[in-house]
């Protein structure tokens, strides 16, 4: 049995912090879209937030519980919607990855906001484009899906930045 | 509280860098991707293959059959849409009438897709 384990205060937290992150999810799923696919997006805020404040390791824990666990609450594990936050989230993940050796002093929270949030766009068009609609007719799509990543990407950033600087727990 | 005046302090050089590049990126993607060209020709496919290619300057109506049944397709003045299908969520009728050039109406269920292509089709697809 797992008698023994004993859940670190790094457990916990990341815990505590995907939890959070799921409610989040779960208040957008609820919120209509215009266009399906076209989401705010403020879980990213959270991973935002975490990978500034404990590291990049945290931040993808919390991330991909998020997707999973928000996934079995809305009854679509497995599912293409599930494919998409996944591949969504994973690109997102890298792109952050990759921006958090970006200098610091030149680009703060909004620039991998909009990085993750173009990312994720991108990870979920090609899901869209290569497996669930085999079709040149998807380029038609990207421009939308642009313009949202780029506003709600700065709009998170934003508020990342806001957030960071208030110094919450 | 977020106000206008500390957005400047918080938006770094390199921020608005990114910033300005995403835009780019997202103007070109316009410009390369929408093409308000009118559209001259419906090209009709079932599956992952092309069924047939028709003028949008004919009126008509095309019977295409898909695993599913038999859809119709209504071609008058320019435009083309799908005028009845057998799949159970009906988004490709409710898309209703294409006329521009690059517009596509698919009906995954009956996996027949309309594509309107203008008189010269300047890509097939685009990869970045």
């Amino acid at each position: 049995m797992l008698k023994h384990f004993q859940p670190s205060l790094e457990d916990h937290r990341i815990a505590k912090l995907a939890a959070f992150a799921i409610a989040l999810h779960m208040l957008e799923a609820v919120v209509p879209s215009p266009l399906p696919g076209v989401k705010p997006g403020i879980a990213n805020i959270v991973t935002l937030y975490v990978m500034y404040q404990y590291g990049f390791v945290t931040a993808a824990w919390v991330s991909l519980l998020r997707v999973l666990a928000s996934s079995l609450l809305l009854g679509q594990f497995l599912s293409p919607g599930f494919a998409l936050s996944l591949a969504g989230a994973g690109l997102s993940l890298a792109s952050l990855y990759a921006g958090m050796h970006l200098p610091k002093r030149w680009f703060g929270p909004v620039s991998l906001s909009v990085l993750a949030a173009v990312a994720h766009i991108a990870g979920q068009l090609l899901v869209v484009r290569f497996w669930l609609i085999p079709h040149a007719g998807v380029a038609y799509l990207v421009p939308v899906f642009a313009v949202a990543a780029l506003f709600f990407g700065t709009i998170n950033g934003l508020i990342t930045a806001q957030l960071l600087k208030s110094k919450v727990p | 509280m977020l106000t206008l005046k500390s957005l400047h302090k918080q938006l770094l050089l390199g921020d608005w860098l990114v910033l300005l590049l995403a835009a780019l990126l997202v103007c070109l993607s316009f410009l390369s991707l929408w093409q308000n060209a009118p559209a001259a020709k419906v090209q009709i496919s079932v599956a992952d293959k092309v069924y047939a290619t028709y003028s949008l300057n004919q009126a008509r109506e095309i019977h295409v059959r898909g695993p599913l049944g038999e859809a119709v397709i209504q071609i008058a003045k320019g435009k083309a849409r799908f005028a009845k299908s057998p799949c159970s969520s009906q988004y490709c009728v409710h898309q209703g009438w294409l006329s521009k050039a690059g517009q596509v109406a698919i009906c995954i269920p009956n996996q027949i897709s309309l594509a309107l292509v203008g008189e010269a089709k300047p890509y097939d697809t685009l990869n970045y």
